[in-house]
């Protein structure tokens, strides 16, 4: 259960070794262990990352969990509810691919839609329909800035999370009657794994402060985030710059 | 129509979500056993406690305060017979004309006898009188099975009625029960006040054989202060009055209960209004306002007792985000203990303004009551960052002392904590394996705290 600080006895990670996923669990086991399931692909970084939290005191499992085979979502998801209710899902799984290969080849921008968008969507409404049954929960989805308004130099990943916001924003309502509460955490640059290469943006941030911003999100049951805050307001004005100002921007 | 509804305890924190049925009848109640699912049910009353107990995220939950007969008084024996449904407010008016007083009232009288038993409530005379469990005659329990037992504290199923006392709903539903009043000449209180200028006067005053004198005592103390005024503290004693103890003007009808809400709270605070700063000129002026030593002043039930009782909703003052209750209990010879928990409350960041300090007498047989002969605080926390951290260190110094939390008013702790702190757990982990085994009762409480 989540207790009345709103801290989680368990917790779910979608993309069981997304950096920021990872650093979420960690934020929620702090002070106390919670159960964690982490769903992914197998390979050494999830044991890795399991050996991690385990140190931590937490008692974790493994669940195998593909995210361009939606139909075996329902399955995942499942084994995960098995070891009993989930307090907290984390939709953290994704892909930022190359944008001139992804808008150039029709194979590539598929597969970033599928991952992002498509596997976003079907394990939202599995999430979804386990949560209404335990009559509260909380999930948190990875959206990004980037789904804010489209930029030249990265579309094809931002259209994906341009879905998956309007998904979950979507959701949010829908699963509002039913006790869940759905936060959408729009992260900026962050620096990981995945943006390694890629030129930092202003106010990039880390897995960490991200993971800071989800916990208190979660706690006080707000539905939408920004990491860090200010983005908040930088993407606001970004919104209503007129097309010819904002394709001669630096960003 | 079942509603589904979402519900949340006294504290206004973690809301979840359930069915919620009214039934009128026992058999309403043992249809809806019957029926339950996968996730359950539970009974609730008036949801006066603090956290989880009585609320059953994607199950069901009996609202019970439809099923609410006073089938009898008899002023004889002074035994009431009455549904679970029933407060005590209601009992008490009901007893009062008979020269009768409920014998355990707890903070406020908004509490169901069902919730009073599931909690095992204590009041201001529990070093006297103890807590309500020892004054309840029998009970009629809706088991799992659709049964419904005829429980007495000392008959054949006797495990039961005392796993039930204090069982936080988890045993079954109770749906009647019969209560020992006692006798009274009147419905007020013969008080006396005495202003403690720090803890230790305080502990000393408690100690010193006088509260034996006063059928009720309890004392409210100052947490923002440190050093010198560390736990200063208005302790205030009481018995009922006779009628010759009362003023003339109050002979005439000495049992006459008046006891008006005098407002409602609307639902306008903002969070962040209770906090360290005005809660310390609220306790300047708490203190500053009780007399240094008075005798003998007269006091209705609601000036001596039950303040609370004059607002409704009055925990909307701390707004959305809700507060926390912390009761917990140290035994006797821990005063060391106990002190550092005063200090570190008195130097930390979280300021409680309702703290109530009190003296507990003997325990009773129920394994999962919370009363034990020793030293018990209550104190209210607004919720703000850092608090949970500062409740786990807490918890470390009242479990090391060999103390434990009250579960009418916990909301944040985990399993072990709970269990570190009653150590008679498996004991009634028995009785409910056997009259549950397929845990039809469950609660958001059960599942948190693992009280399978």
């Amino acid at each position: 259960m989540i207790d009345a600080l709103g801290n989680p006895q368990s917790v779910l990670l979608l993309g069981g070794t997304s950096e920021i996923g990872l650093a979420v669990v960690e934020a929620f086991a702090t002070d106390r262990p919670v159960r964690v399931v982490l769903a992914g692909r197998p390979s050494e970084r999830l044991d890795a990352a399991k050996s991690r939290l385990e140190e931590r005191g937490c008692a974790v499992e493994t669940i195998e969990f593909d995210a361009t085979a939606p139909d075996t979502h329902g399955d995942v998801l499942r084994k995960a509810w098995a070891g009993g209710d989930v307090d907290v899902a984390v939709v953290a799984f994704g892909l930022l691919g190359d944008n001139e290969k992804a808008w150039t080849d029709s194979a590539t921008a598929v597969q970033l839609a599928q991952v992002n968008y498509t596997a976003a969507v079907s394990v939202g409404v599995e999430l979804g329909e386990r949560m209404k049954e335990q009559g509260y929960g909380s999930i948190v989805a990875l959206s990004s800035v980037a789904g804010e308004r489209a930029r030249r130099s990265n579309f094809v990943y931002g259209s994906t999370k341009a879905g998956l916001d309007a998904f979950y924003t979507g959701l949010t309502e829908a699963l509002r009657p039913h006790g869940v509460v759905v936060t959408i955490v729009r992260p900026g640059f962050v620096h990981t794994k995945m943006t390694e290469g890629h030129k930092p943006a202003p106010l990039s941030t880390t897995p960490e402060a991200v993971a800071q911003i989800v916990v208190d999100a979660v706690r006080n049951r707000k539905e939408l985030v920004w990491a860090p805050a200010p983005l908040r307001l930088v993407m606001s004005v970004l919104r209503h710059i007129p097309r010819p100002v904002f394709r001669r921007l630096p960003i | 129509m079942p509603e589904t509804t979402s519900l949340r305890g006294w504290g206004r924190t973690a809301p979840t979500v359930a069915t919620v049925r009214r039934p009128r009848t026992v058999e309403d109640v043992a249809a809806a056993v019957a029926a339950a699912g996968p996730r359950g049910l539970i009974a609730r009353g008036l949801g006066r406690s603090y956290g989880d107990p009585a609320q059953n995220a994607g199950g069901l939950v009996l609202d019970m305060t439809d099923l609410a007969a006073v089938h009898s008084i008899d002023p004889d024996t002074g035994i009431a017979d009455v549904d679970a449904g029933v407060s005590l407010d209601t009992l008490m008016r009901a007893a009062l004309p008979h020269g009768l007083w409920v014998p355990v009232l707890p903070g406020t009288r908004q509490v169901t006898i069902g919730g009073a038993i599931g909690a095992d409530v204590h009041g201001k005379n529990h070093h006297t009188k103890g807590s309500f469990g020892n004054h309840v005659r029998s009970m009629r329990l809706v088991t799992a099975d659709g049964a419904v037992r005829e429980l007495t504290p000392d008959g054949p199923e006797s495990e039961l009625f005392w796993a039930t006392v204090g069982g936080m709903g988890l045993t079954g539903v109770v749906v009647r029960a019969t209560v020992q009043l006692h006798r009274t000449e009147s419905a007020y209180f013969v008080v006396d006040t005495d202003r403690t200028a720090d803890l230790d006067e305080l502990m000393a005053l408690l100690t010193d054989g006088s509260d034996d004198t006063y059928g009720y005592s309890a004392a409210w103390f100052d947490t923002t202060t440190t050093g010198a005024a560390l736990g200063r503290a208005v302790l205030t004693r009481g018995s009922l009055a006779t009628v010759d103890q009362l003023p003339a003007k109050l002979r005439g009808e000495p049992l006459k209960f008046d006891a008006p809400q005098l407002l409602t709270v609307p639902d306008v605070f903002p969070n962040g209004l209770a906090n360290r700063y005005t809660l310390r000129a609220f306790s300047e002026l708490w203190y500053r306002k009780a007399p240094k030593h008075q005798r003998g002043s007269v006091q209705n039930i609601s000036t001596f007792y039950q303040v609370l009782d004059l607002f409704g909703d009055w925990n909307r003052v701390y707004g959305s985000r809700g507060f926390l209750q912390y009761q917990f209990v140290v035994p006797f010879g821990e005063e060391p203990t106990f002190r550092r928990v005063v200090e570190k409350i008195a130097h930390s960041p979280h300021a409680s303004g309702l703290n109530v300090l009190k003296r507990f007498g003997e325990g009773n047989a129920a394994p999962l009551s919370f009363p034990v002969p020793g030293w018990t605080i209550t104190v209210d926390f607004p919720v703000v960052r850092g608090l949970d951290r500062f409740c786990n260190e807490l918890d470390e110094l009242v479990l090391g002392a060999g103390g434990r939390l009250y579960l009418a008013k916990e909301s944040r702790a985990d399993a072990e904590t709970f269990r570190r702190g009653y150590p008679r757990f498996d004991e009634w982990r028995k009785v409910r394996d056997a009259v549950d085994p397929n845990r039809v009762f469950a609660s958001d409480m059960s599942r948190r705290l693992e009280l399978a």
